[in-house]
């Protein structure tokens, strides 16, 4: 079996996400009207970073085990490329925010700054941020890798109370938070529309591929940059 | 008896079909099949991306071979 399957399989399920995005049925809701489509995008966004951020903290507890500084460069481009699927997030969040937070009833801008999952989502970020700036403070390769392995594990314990946590107990609101339905509403069998669960999970699996194989990329770049290195 | 009840079951069911309609949607862009232009559009891009993702693919390959450090 060609090796490179799940690759074709993201250009499938994006093509897929695509269509099957603007084109099916979704609920006709109050206020949200037809961004509700925004969930296989916006969305998808802040799940891909999970998962991309996920498995740079597998590598970073890998590389502390093993030193091994292939691991550390796994670890630090999965991270990257987590940071450019949050930003996207952001800037997709802003432009949902505009036309159904912001409406003319009774949210004004100051209302929607002091969403907690705005404020968790970007703490996380600029914990994340951090990172590479500690990784480009050193010039010591050893002593960076292990110092940023450390660091990357308590950015990843950050994340899930700043933006899970957090917003599930002063209120949100993003869906999910107390006030609305219970649970994490896009897992939600209740919250979910079902026709929308058909695009939406494959759309969090092709999106995340696709950040997974530009990881993978930046990757074999930094490997063959430093094939001295990882060769001695 | 039953004549009256099914009529305003039917009334019931007309009402909560003309309420769903009232909540604005892109339905006209639907109807002139304009949307299949954006669909259009953005698989464009799509393709365009991924074409450019798959050709950076191939090189690193490439550059791969000549300096034999595959993962």
């Amino acid at each position: 079996m060609n090796k490179n399957w799940w690759k074709i399989l993201s250009v499938l399920l994006l093509v897929y996400t695509i269509i099957a995005g603007f084109l099916l049925d979704v609920p006709r809701l109050p206020i949200l009207n037809e961004t509700i489509r925004n969930l296989y995008f916006h969305v998808c966004m802040w799940f891909g970073m999970m998962i991309l951020f996920t498995v740079s903290f597998v590598y970073s507890i890998k590389y502390l085990k093993s030193f091994d500084y292939r691991k550390d460069i796994i670890a630090s481009s999965f991270a990257n490329v987590g940071i450019l699927f949050g930003i996207l997030g952001y800037l997709t969040g802003i432009l949902w925010v505009n036309v159904t937070w912001i409406t003319d009833q009774s949210q004004s801008l100051g209302s929607v700054l002091k969403e907690p999952k705005l404020i968790g989502a970007a703490i996380a970020l600029l914990i994340y941020g951090a990172y590479f700036v500690l990784r480009g403070s050193f010039t010591d390769i050893d002593k960076r890798a292990r110092i940023s392995a450390v660091y990357n594990i308590f950015a990843f314990a950050m994340l899930f109370p700043s933006i899970w946590i957090i917003p599930r107990i002063v209120g949100s609101l993003h869906p999910g938070a107390p006030g609305s339905d219970t649970g994490n509403p896009a897992l939600d069998r209740k919250d979910l529309d079902g026709a929308m669960r058909a695009v939406f999970y494959p759309a969090v699996i092709g999106w995340t591929l696709l950040g997974v194989w530009i990881a993978g990329l930046k990757i074999r770049i930094e490997i063959l940059k430093n094939k001295n290195i990882i060769n001695e | 008896m039953n004549k009256i009840v099914s009529l305003i079951l039917l009334l019931f069911i007309s009402i909560s079909t003309h309420a769903q309609n009232e909540i604005e949607m892109a339905d006209t862009m639907r109807s002139n099949g304009k949307i299949y232009t954006v669909v259009a559009v953005c698989l464009t891009i799509l393709f365009g991306l991924f074409f450019y993702v798959f050709t950076l693919d191939k090189k690193i390959s490439r550059l791969e071979k000549e300096n034999n450090t595959k993962l």
